[in-house]
């Protein structure tokens, strides 16, 4: 029977997650079930102790909001489902839904849905599962969801992802047949400028001679040129199908103790030749890879063809975000290239001074570059320090004059010049190391707001260049302080709060706890930055040193802590989520991906970020607590 | 007279039908209205003929959409001026069935449901043209119009007649699929489920009856 009322409800629900991943069959037999509700403004839908209904709801007009004793926790609009947390838990519901408008709401039957996906694939039961269960603890291993994304710890074994590619083979191999001589066979060889040459009987192959064969075998005098191919030819060749990886490869490869590799239509031996895949061009693959980018950054010899590096890598960055590389790689990758940049441009600026430098000194990478989370080219953060000296006005005259050089070279890379002057060249962060424990000593002990934003972008240093005993004296002068001066800890952990997650999203606004409702979106301060600062603060106060990044940070704050584990790996994995959404918004906009205009998020992004406001909110309810800042506040 | 005729005289479809009269809900909360629209090949009760049927169920004023009946007949009649308005031609690709058929089947979806429709009259007038055919008594079941329901509402002075469209528009419900008897019939229950919220909201403890007797109870 044809039915136009369930069709009308399928191509409404089709748009919207998690309905979006059924098929139309499936996404029908959900449609025809189900029961259509009405609410004027102020009705509930259910409420806090009620027993569970045994569906959940979809808004089709109208809003709900969502209320924990009265605060508002969520509004849903069109689209938007709620009420599925209480029926995967079998309780009664823990909230009020009320609507803010008259609304129509789609009742949905769970049976239906449940059985769909145990039917359907697993995806579909892990998207359900982390759609709901996203109270507690939306992270937890097994609870991966294709919706949301996730940066799995578990993806971080790869670490060389040009392993996986397939690898591309040479498409047109030099073949002969078996009974020709060897002579002619290297004539073929040398006219086609190849290194190998593979054997064929009716396309397929039997065996192959290679330069080292021609070297060993014939060269040696073992055997004559006048030869048959086959009397040297190694044989069986080592096939394989056209998809093989680049690790598969290199293994078979080592294994065999071979070169090349012959490529046939089904990977074994009784099948046509394809093509040829030699250990040379595993070698070009990897030509794409960061480590000849390093390498060619090692022989530059300009700041302008370090820039042109630096571009390649920007191409190389919006590859491992196309393709899906783990976060926690993608840093690593790209502040390695970084760090290799400013390294040659610090040995480039010392070559043209007039001098060697007068004193040991250190190169300082602060903030985001300094915790090695710097995805996209932004303005330069850096200090110096040099070694306590008698002569100290010459030495830091010196040391300014080698600053400056830097800044400009860095600035020509793409590294635009601060704006705050937060750079090595400023007199007031190119110091000697006494000089910089004094400062250091000073925002610990005579805090306030100014100081504070200092300490956040300074305390996160890491070593560039020279001298790290220079920059473990910092580091050492840093814990003592604070150990002087422990509540210096309490008001950073205050400051870490200044910037709550917003509420929720809704039609295309931001809503804030106060009800205030925005249409942009600044990912960096509300959401990005607030879990950096807790790491920081609770790092210094657990005395953890050598970490930077926020990314360590929490996985050390959970190997440290059972009791916060959930929320500090939940906090990992909305900060990789929310730094790949940051990169990807600034690969496409060619900007800094900071402020992000609502309107241009679709429903599935909003849910993706919503799910990160929650262990925002979770860990500044731990610093809350640890540090007692109600009682500050 | 034919009213009473003997039920051995019926066929058994029609009995099963009358049966169900036997047990009468009238607990408003749990009484099962069926809303249903039909498009016709012109409005001539006599000479016209029903192109389609569509309903939903309306229980606790929620629409269950599992409970819903769709068919299209067969025409022998065919009046190209109305295909214009509900696109449905005489040899359309959806499956049809003989008006007999359409009628047993939505006899025996509608049962002794309460039925809800826009300007009700003309709608139960063919499905009775209908039944007339074949030899049959009109239809037994309670009859609630949602045009005469806005009125007596008394949300408005005026007593000129509101269209589907105009109260869609003052609902603001989305006017899908309008002009196919399934499209109107759930905009008719979307209607209907508005109005009796209205209704309620006005008059707790609100009766079955008064859906049929507005006079007087405001």
């Amino acid at each position: 029977m044809k039915n136009t009322i369930a069709e009308r409800i399928l191509d409404f629900l089709k748009h919207f997650p998690p309905f979006d991943t059924l098929n139309t069959e499936e996404l029908f037999a959900i449609s025809k079930e189900v029961i259509v509700l009405h609410f004027e403004k102020d009705a509930y839908i259910f409420r806090q102790n009620n027993a569970i209904n045994d569906c959940f709801y979809v808004v089709k007009d109208g809003a709900v909001g969502i209320y924990h004793d009265d605060n508002l926790v969520d509004q849903c609009d069109e689209g938007d489902i709620f009420g599925l947390r209480a029926l995967i838990r079998k309780d009664n519901y823990m909230l009020d839904a009320k609507a803010l408008e008259e609304s129509i709401i789609y009742a949905v039957s769970s049976k239906l849905l449940e059985n769909i996906i145990i039917n359907n694939n697993e995806a579909n039961q892990f998207l359900i599962t982390s759609f709901a269960t996203n109270t507690r603890n939306p992270y937890a291993e097994t609870d991966k969801g294709a919706l949301f994304a996730y940066d799995t710890q578990a993806q971080k074994s790869s670490s060389n992802f040009t392993e996986v590619q397939s690898a591309s083979f040479s498409k047109n191999p030099i073949t002969c047949k078996a009974k020709i001589s060897i002579k002619e066979a290297a004539l073929i060889m040398s006219e086609n400028k190849v290194g190998s040459i593979v054997i064929t009987q009716q396309k397929k192959p039997v065996g192959i001679i290679t330069d080292k064969d021609l070297r060993y075998k014939i060269a040696t005098g073992i055997h004559t040129i006048d030869e048959a191919v086959e009397t040297i030819m190694s044989s069986p060749v080592i096939t394989f199908p056209p998809k093989i990886t680049v690790a598969e490869a290199q293994i078979a490869m080592l294994k065999h103790s071979i070169s090349h590799l012959c490529i046939t239509q089904d990977g074994t031996v009784d099948s046509e030749l394809i093509g040829i895949l030699s250990e040379h061009d595993i070698i070009v693959i990897h030509g794409n890879n960061p480590s000849v980018l390093i390498k060619e950054i090692k022989h530059a010899t300009s700041a302008k063809r370090l820039q042109e590096i630096r571009e390649k890598a920007h191409n190389l960055l919006a590859n491992y975000i196309e393709q899906h590389i783990p976060i926690a790689f993608i840093t690593n990758v790209i502040s390695a290239i970084n760090e290799a940049i400013t390294k040659r441009i610090i040995d480039l600026s010392i070559a043209e001074m007039s001098t060697i430098p007068p004193a040991t000194f250190a190169w300082l990478a602060l903030g985001s570059q300094g915790r090695k989370e710097q995805l996209l080219l932004t303005d330069q953060d850096n200090a110096l320090v040099y070694e306590d000296v008698k002569n100290s006005n010459d030495v830091k005259h010196y040391f300014l004059k080698l600053a400056k050089a830097i800044n400009d070279k860095l600035n020509t890379v793409g590294f635009e010049l601060c704006p705050a002057n937060m750079m090595g060249s400023n007199p007031k962060w190119c110091l000697s190391v006494t000089e910089w424990k004094q400062q250091f000593e000073d925002w610990i002990t005579r805090p306030d707001e100014d100081k504070m934003m200092l300490c956040n972008i300074f305390f996160d240093f890491d070593n560039v260049y020279g001298n790290q005993h220079l920059v473990d004296d910092m580091s050492k002068s840093i814990f003592e302080a604070i150990e002087q001066y422990e509540i210096f800890l309490n008001f950073m952990a205050r400051n870490a709060l200044k910037n709550p997650p917003p509420l929720s999203f809704f039609r295309n606004f931001l809503v804030e706890d106060s009800g205030e409702h925005k249409n942009q979106f600044d990912i960096k301060a509300r959401a990005i930055m607030p879990l950096v600062d807790a790491a920081r603060v609770l790092t210094l106060s657990k005395n953890i040193k050598h970490t930077n990044s926020t990314l360590e940070r929490y996985q050390k704050l959970a190997d440290l802590e059972q009791q916060n584990k959930d929320t500090y790996e939940a906090c990992a994995n909305a900060f990789n989520i929310l730094l790949r959404f940051r990169t990807q918004q600034g690969l496409k906009h060619n900007d800094s991906g900071r402020f992000i205009d609502v309107n241009h998020l679709s429903k599935a992004e909003r849910l993706k970020l919503k799910s990160c406001f929650k262990p925002i909110k979770e860990i500044q309810e731990v610093l809350r607590v640890r540090f007692q800042l109600s009682q500050l506040m | 007279m034919r009213w009473f005729k003997n039920h051995t005289d019926f066929p058994e479809f029609y009995n099963r039908y009358l049966d169900t009269f036997k047990h009468k809900s009238k607990d408003v909360e749990s009484v099962r209205f069926v809303v249903f629209d039909t498009e016709t090949t012109g409005l001539d009760v006599i000479s016209d003929r029903i192109l389609s049927i569509g309903a939903v169920g309306v229980t606790k004023f929620q629409i269950h959409v599992a409970d819903t009946f769709e068919c299209y007949l067969n025409q022998d009649t065919f009046n190209t001026e109305t295909v214009k308005i509900h696109g449905l031609l005489k040899e359309g690709h959806i499956s049809k069935i003989e008006e007999r058929q359409a009628i047993e089947s939505f006899l025996n979806y509608l049962g002794n449901a309460v039925i809800v429709a826009h300007h009700a009259a003309f709608d139960v007038a063919m499905i009775n043209a209908s039944l007339k055919r074949m030899n049959l008594p009109k239809l037994k079941n309670k009859v609630i119009d949602t045009g005469e329901l806005y009125k007596k509402t008394k949300y408005v002075k005026d007593q000129k007649n509101y269209g589907l469209d105009e109260l869609s528009d003052l609902f603001k419900i989305t006017k899908h699929d309008r002009h196919t008897s399934s499209g109107d019939a759930y905009i008719t229950a979307l209607l209907f489920v508005k109005i009796a919220s209205l209704l309620r909201k006005k008059k707790k403890g609100l009766k079955l009856r008064y859906f049929f007797d507005f006079n007087g109870w405001f």
